[in-house]
């Protein structure tokens, strides 16, 4: 391929002993697995990605009936404007981290490599998120909820420490928050009524804001995904893709085109006829089970509209979103830095630890140092959004500069390990696969 | 409560700065990048009015370093520093080699206030002080200085060469360090106050430079140059023991202020790389995907996260010090960070502006000179990283050096 074309311009093609290479190349890795007992693990890998079918239909839902509907919607109000510049998080907010970082150090990071192996989140650590009660401060106290006011911050510490255990877990076991909050900050009295409250009891089922689409340079202010109006309700079709725990999620909160005039969220419950879910497990963020939702021509009731289909709702639903892989990257390039730490102190070359080396030192130093600034711009984001003010700047650049640099610290983490951070036996090449995420992935978690 | 707002209550004072930096510093700016060794006799003015402001905490870091002994009340703190920092952002908005050569407003000034006695602040109260430290021989490494003091009665005397002295021709005097004892390292460097015009202290010349043009640079050789002894800053004794630790604090009050002055030039070009990327049809959106955008709006979103990074650690550290937090890994980091942010987002913006942001009609490509002393002095880059690396790994400097 050499020549003056630019990478990529001219596709390799494939002629007649190109053909003869590749089947040569699929007898001869048939017979290596043979050899070395392999067969197994690469079946099982098949297995896994192809368990749920083409065609399984969405995850039996629970039924979700209105019930004690009260007069109006209920809405956090915004936390009180503040006065002084201030890094200290309150009383509570310490609380609640030091309560989460606890837990994802004691019930994920342990997990968390069988989980991105197996591709799923065990149902018993989704349980004990729900008695921790995460979900429950995003939600008002009169519908069953703690919460009192938009904690956005409080949502971004808490969505840091996760991460800092595992983010493929953190995603697993923050989405059903993501959807819970899209419904008290923009659904109506009926909406609320109808599924709010299945999301404080004991049983939280299974959801996931369902906002990206497979296809480059992803706008989600250009969706594919539509959506028409129709006698008593709409139609939707599409699919989407980096569904968290799509096999098991009973509702979505799906991003579409509306009628052509812009984005809109709506209300989809996995049993709705049309709705199947095709396994899609990725480089990254397994533990969360990935998958497509494929929605073919899904109707809809005209209670399934969330807030009115209003522009500024959307908007908002992807800013949100974008705070909290902010927050994702912020946890898990923590962990990058906790681990390589010790280990560039104790990992000795040339007679000394590594860590005596500038080489070495000064991209631990420049972790350091970027991570501080993504931390920053992330609260930034989210402390005006929970006060109402504007954010659409803040949110842009936390996103923009954790996934440049949340990508750096995931490709330095593994550098600095060397060899050793390639295998397994470590976990920086997990978050390497996990943080590449934060560049490319929209909605599945809201502060 | 998590706010990285700025308070209300220092609107007033950032107005006012950023009204001095528009109307006083911006039309000089390219004048005395131009005519460099000129002094700037606009600046006589705004002095006298910036000490009326410094006087109730304003200024450019010369009075507002020292940490007060009193205990203040409980609870979240916006103080002097903060204040501090966002005044200088302001004012390196406007011109950063103006800001260097402000009468009264020297680096001497800010280790005068940091360290003096009470007799010695009432002493140099309304005088220009300088700072001298580099040598040709002597950079980062601050500690190998040869600058010689020798005790002779009630006078020191010192021999040596200093360079790299901002505004050292302007100044009414400056602060030497040198060393009463070579073989007993760093405890022994101690500063000195020499006044200009003392017998032996002699110019030798003005530096021409890339950037901070306005801001004179001048080098001087020290001949048998007797100082009193109540010149001395700080304690006359060597403590090994205290080691270094007492010149270097300094530095923890002023980084920060080094890393508002790449900030406020960094804000400068990008403000105004908005505006002819604007005219030239060029929408940079927060919402949009970056990819989506065109190649320059995705570049300028790049570049003012980073900024906005800066910007932010800056803030920290500066809130951590009005807050009596140790801060000198923050500092580190808001002068790394801004440092490179600043030449990286300067140099940049030019780029983006082709031939109109390279072309002399233009402050950018000045902006993109001036940057570049930033990621240097008061510790380069690299002596930043190394402090961030030793604090972050627990390595001392014969471990990691």
């Amino acid at each position: 391929m050499a020549g003056n074309d630019g990478a990529g311009v001219r596709q390799p093609r494939r002629d007649a002993m190109g053909s003869a290479l590749a089947v040569l190349n699929r007898l001869a890795s048939t017979a290596v697995l043979d050899r070395f007992g392999l067969r197994k693990p690469v079946e099982r890998g098949l297995y896994e990605a192809t368990r749920t079918g083409f065609t399984a239909v969405g995850a039996a839902s629970r039924t979700f009936a209105s019930a004690g509907k009260l007069g109006k919607p209920q809405r956090l109000p915004s936390a009180p404007q503040r006065g002084l510049f201030d890094l200290t998080p309150t009383e509570e907010q310490q609380m609640i981290r030091e309560t989460v970082v606890d837990f994802a150090a004691e019930q994920l990071r342990p997990i968390a490599a069988d989980a991105d192996a197996k591709c799923d989140t065990p149902q018993g650590l989704l349980s004990l998120v729900a008695e921790l009660g995460v979900t429950l401060v995003g939600v008002p106290e009169e519908l069953g909820g703690l919460g009192t006011e938009r904690s956005s911050v409080t949502n971004v510490l808490v969505a840091e420490a996760m991460a800092h255990g595992d983010m493929g877990l953190a995603v697993a076991c923050l989405a059903p928050s993501a959807v819970s909050t899209a419904l008290v900050l923009w659904g109506d009295e009926t909406q609320q009524a109808t599924y709010l409250p299945a999301f404080v009891g004991d049983n939280i089922p299974a959801a996931a804001l369902a906002v990206q689409e497979p296809r480059p340079l992803f706008d989600p202010f250009a969706l594919k995904t539509k959506a028409y109006r129709r006698a008593g309700g709409f139609v939707i079709e599409g699919v989407k893709s980096l569904v968290p725990r799509a096999a098991q999620a009973e509702l979505f909160i799906v991003a579409a085109d509306l009628d052509g005039r812009g984005p809109a969220l709506f209300v989809v419950e996995s049993g709705s006829a049309g709705v199947t879910i095709e396994s899609d497990p990725a480089m990254g963020l397994r533990a969360a089970g990935m998958g497509k939702l494929r929605l073919d021509k899904v109707a809809l009731p005209a209670t399934a509209l969330l807030g009115e289909g209003k522009s500024d709702v959307y908007t908002e639903c992807v800013r949100l979103s974008r705070i909290a892989w902010s927050a994702l990257a912020v946890g898990t390039s923590q962990a990058v830095l906790d681990y390589v730490i010790p280990y560039v102190n104790e990992r000795v070359a040339f007679g000394e630890p590594i860590s005596h080396r500038q080489g070495v030192a000064f991209k631990v130093a420049d972790i350091g140092i970027e991570l501080e600034g993504m931390r920053l711009l992330t609260y930034r984001a989210a402390s005006r959004a929970e006060q109402g003010k504007s954010y659409a700047r803040e949110a842009g650049l936390a996103r923009r500069l954790c996934a440049e640099k949340g990508m750096m610290i995931g490709n330095d983490g593994v550098q600095l390990l060397g060899g050793h951070g390639f295998v397994k036996e470590h976990p920086v090449e997990r978050w390497y696969r996990d943080l590449r995420a934060v560049g490319l992935a929209e909605g599945i978690v809201l502060v | 409560m998590i706010n990285l707002e700025i308070p209300k209550k220092f609107e007033q004072l950032v107005d006012q700065a950023h009204q001095a930096a528009a109307e006083f510093f911006r039309p000089n700016s390219r004048k005395y990048d131009q005519a460099e060794h000129t002094y700037p006799k606009e600046l006589d003015m705004l002095a006298a009015l910036l000490d009326g402001l410094s006087a109730s905490g304003g200024g450019t870091g010369a009075g507002g370093v020292r940490r007060g002994e009193k205990k203040d009340k409980e609870g979240n703190k916006n103080g002097s520093n903060l204040q501090l920092l966002l005044g200088t952002i302001e004012m390196c908005w406007g011109d950063v080699g103006l800001l260097l050569t402000m009468p009264r407003q020297g680096l001497g000034n800010a280790a005068i206030a940091s360290v003096a006695n009470d007799e010695q602040l009432e002493r140099y109260k309304g005088k220009w002080a300088a700072m001298a430290i580099t040598e040709p021989d002597t950079g980062s490494d601050s500690g190998a200085i040869r600058t010689t003091a020798v005790k002779d009665g009630d006078y020191y005397v010192l021999n040596g060469e200093k360079i790299f002295v901002t505004s050292g021709e302007r100044a009414d005097c400056v602060v030497v360090w040198a060393t009463l004892d070579r073989s007993l390292g760093k405890a022994a460097i101690k500063s000195f106050v020499v006044d200009r015009g003392t017998p032996g202290f002699e110019l030798v010349r003005l530096e021409h430079k890339l950037g901070i043009r306005a801001s004179d640079t001048a080098h001087f050789r020290l001949e048998n140059v007797r100082v009193h002894k109540d010149n001395l800053l700080g304690s006359p004794e060597v403590n090994t023991e205290q080691g270094f630790a007492g010149v270097m604090q300094t530095f923890d009050n002023t980084r920060p202020l080094v890393a508002a002055m790449a900030i406020g030039v960094a804000r400068a070009a990008l403000e105004e790389t908005r505006r002819i990327l604007t005219e030239a049809g060029v929408k940079i959106d927060y919402d949009r995907p970056a990819f989506t955008q065109s190649a320059a709006a995705a570049t300028f979103l790049q570049l003012e996260a980073d900024w906005e990074a800066a910007y932010l650690l800056a803030l920290e550290a500066a809130w951590m010090a009005d807050n009596r937090q140790p801060n000198s890994l923050q500092a580190s980091m808001a002068k790394a960070k801004a440092g490179r942010s600043g030449s990286d987002v300067t140099l940049r913006c030019v780029e983006l502006a082709g031939s109109l942001g390279y072309s002399e009609n233009s402050l950018l490509e000045k902006w993109a000179r001036d940057s570049k002393i930033l990621d240097i002095f008061e510790g380069t880059q690299q002596i930043q990283q190394l402090i961030v690396a030793r604090r972050l790994l627990s390595k001392s400097s014969s471990e990691l050096k």
